[in-house]
């Protein structure tokens, strides 16, 4: 169960470390958007230059209420997981599925316009550096380590091992 | 209980901070953000209150209740099939044309709001157009069961037959007035295209007939005056928001055949087909020339170039906004430098506005700041988007869909503002957005990007809408139910008068003068002004 006991424990806390930063990153964004009343991801969505025709129904009049909503509602839920350390596998999951979007709508794709970013990138940006890294945290759980889980896994270790 | 007791024994302090230390992290990311965004609200509502705009949707026109209003309309050509969609009205080419493109395009949604869009409860009873090609398309697709239409030969059959109420009229502009007049005297309201005339006295005596048929309701098709944010802008400028502004600019750029007027010439247009002496109407007489007729714009004789064509928009817009009236001067140049095809209108264009008794208000000393100039500056040879500014000395105003102001830095309403770092200048201090759930003070890099790139369109109560629509449903209500349109006999006398004093500087080559006190253009002794205004033989080169 506990995977990270084959690891040191540098090598374990940095893994909770790329965690916690992630988890940072995601709700914070979402705590932002929360509280924005007048945000919304509709200019995001009808500029998509990739899957236009997918992004533009999301940005429809009936549906972008929802979409608003599971979007902050998803970001909450990731830096909610990924800081307390609960569920992170499914967080990681979630969170991954959400950077796919927002890469898919502005893809930094030879001939596609970039939009605006900080940055100059082929192929390769930041949603999907981010993607890539919560797919290691999906294959190196470690709310065992460091989070909520770990309430729930240390009794079996209390039982099988009296003597630490 | 007693489980979890044994659940939690053996816990050390260390264990649960493992188990418990996403908390404390969760906890500040949480308040961090809340605060971030209480901090952003209160600056932005502290800015809000002291700005004080309102950001309001224009009142709705009244009900469209009762028996139909029957219409004609006189002159089915590109404006006169636009008005007849905004009216309800659509030809079974467009509809075909519509479904195939929806078909193909599942974004094409200009079939979908046309037949979402509200029933103005009209009949379209008559039509009239020279050219036997468009009357008889309307009549193929207007003349139904439910709504009998009728071609009429001439405008004054269609004003005397009975069977109109009111009529739109979308022909070139030499007979914009004469129509008009003949109809208000009939006491059929009138809703004409711009620029409401074509010549000086025909202003006058438009507007004569309208005071003595105040009966007749009568409304000139400058449908931005329905833009929602406009109203936000009046709004701002009432709040002396900007300060004094001294200069606005605003400019037209098209690149393209259609717009700088190259129509299509119609093959079957001909003497059989078209009555030729019924177009030039008091334009001077010349043989047939399908050129001409199809492509009117182009010469002084029928149209009014860029100065009646185009500048009017935008001086009726900044009209609705500042309501300065008629300019004291008005200084032009420009010339047929994109377009040299034998053409007459000039196709570069800049007209200088000046009103040197005007003020939006000041923030300075009393007197310091008196007068404005409006620049249009216009070219059909590059569309390089220029937009409008409103330039005060406090603050600018990009005036579009969107109402953004930006704070000057060297001005004294907002300096404590941008010395306490509250306000910066390189950022929007209000942004007004129809489309949007609310106003903002702050914009990011993205939202102006978006809002450029015309993403974010004017809606009313979050839908889109067509403004000409709103715009003669307002003229309809008008006559239903009372009340004077937006754009009426005066600003359609104020923009058509500073159309011509644009034409006539074009042309003289000198600086022309408003007398308000007399209101009359001031001519030198000898000089006609409308014979100057429609001499159709010179292209003027310079």
């Amino acid at each position: 169960m506990d995977q990270t006991s084959r690891f040191t424990s540098l090598q374990t806390s940095s893994l909770v470390l790329l965690r916690l930063l992630i988890g940072w990153h995601f709700l914070y964004e979402g705590v932002i958007k929360l509280y924005s009343p007048s945000w919304t991801a509709k200019g995001y969505l009808l500029s998509a230059s990739y899957m236009e025709s997918f992004f533009k129904w999301m940005a429809g009049e009936s549906i972008i209420p929802i979409i608003d909503t599971l979007n902050i509602g998803a970001l909450l839920l990731v830096g909610f997981c990924l800081i307390i350390g609960f569920k992170t596998r499914w967080a990681s999951i979630i969170g991954i599925g959400l950077l796919l979007l927002y890469y898919l709508a502005h893809p930094p794709f030879p001939g596609y316009p970039q939009g605006p970013s900080e940055g100059s990138y082929w192929l390769v940006n930041k949603n999907l550096i981010e993607a890539a890294a919560l797919f290691v945290l999906f294959l190196f759980p470690t709310d065992y380590s460091f989070g909520i889980a770990r309430l729930f896994a240390k009794p079996k270790t209390v039982s099988t091992n009296p003597i630490p | 209980m007693a489980t979890d007791k044994n659940l939690f024994k053996g816990f050390s302090r260390r264990e649960w901070l493992k188990i418990l230390g996403g908390i404390p992290i969760f906890g500040a990311v949480w308040s961090a953000g809340f605060r971030s965004n209480e901090k952003a609200l209160s600056e932005r509502n502290l800015l809000l209150e002291t700005l004080n705009i309102k950001a309001s949707a224009p009142p709705a026109s009244g009900p469209m209740t009762g028996e139909p209003l029957r219409v004609g309309l006189i002159g089915f050509g590109i404006r006169g099939e636009q008005l007849m969609r905004s009216l309800g009205f659509a030809t079974v080419e467009w509809l075909d044309d519509m479904a195939k493109s929806a078909a193909e395009n599942p974004n094409d949604t200009r079939l979908a709001e046309f037949k979402a869009q509200e029933g103005l409860n009209v009949r379209l009873t008559a039509i009239c157009d020279i050219f036997d090609v468009r009357a008889e398309k309307a009549l193929r697709s207007f003349n139904t069961k439910e709504n009998p239409c009728k071609r009429y030969k001439t405008h004054l059959d269609l004003i005397n037959s009975g069977e109109v109420d009111a009529i739109i009229i979308a022909t070139p502009d030499h007979w914009h007035a004469p129509m008009s007049i003949d109809a208000i005297n009939a006491g059929v309201h009138v809703y004409v295209e711009k620029p409401m005339t074509h010549s000086i006295e025909e202003t006058y005596a438009i507007r004569d007939a309208v005071r003595n048929n105040p009966k007749a309701v009568f409304a000139v098709g400058h449908q931005h005056r329905q833009t929602q944010s406009f109203l936000t802008a009046q709004d701002a400028i009432a709040k002396n928001t900007l300060g004094h502004v001294s200069l606005v600019v605003t400019a037209t750029n098209r690149n393209d055949d259609n717009g700088a007027w190259q129509y299509e010439i119609h093959p079957d247009g001909n003497t059989e087909s078209i009555d030729w002496d019924m177009f030039l109407g008091s334009a001077p007489k010349i043989p047939f020339n399908p050129e001409h007729f199809f492509r009117w714009r182009k010469w002084w004789a029928y149209g009014s170039g860029l100065s009646g064509d185009l500048m009017t928009h935008d001086y009726d817009r900044i009209n609705c906004v500042l309501k300065m009236g008629i300019p004291k001067y008005v200084t032009a140049s420009g010339g047929v430098y994109t377009h040299r095809d034998g053409r007459n209108v000039p196709d570069v264009m800049q007209v200088n506005m000046d009103f040197p008794e005007f003020s939006t208000g000041t923030s300075q000393t009393p007197g310091k700041e008196k007068g404005m100039s409006l620049v249009y500056s216009a070219t059909l040879g590059n569309q390089f988007d220029r937009g409008t500014v409103l330039m005060g000395h406090d603050a600018s105003m990009e005036l579009g869909n969107m109402v953004t102001i930006y704070a000057d830095p060297r001005s004294t309403k907002y300096q404590d503002l941008i010395k306490e770092n509250r306000v910066d200048p390189s950022v929007p201090i209000y942004q007004y957005d129809p489309s949007a759930n609310g106003v903002d003070a702050v914009t990011s890099a993205t939202a102006k990007y978006f809002a450029n790139k015309g993403l974010l369109w004017t809606y009313r109560d979050g839908k889109r809408v067509d403004s000409t629509f709103l715009h003669l449903r307002e003229w309809m209500s008008c006559i239903r139910n009372g009340g004077n349109p937006s754009c009426g006999i005066q600003e359609g006398f104020e923009e058509a008068i500073t159309a011509h004093m644009g034409g006539l500087s074009y042309k003289i080559g000198r600086r022309i003068e408003w007398d308000a006190e007399n209101e009359r253009i001031i001519a030198l002794p000898g000089e006609n002004l409308d014979e100057i205004l429609l001499n159709n033989d010179d292209v003027f080169i310079s």
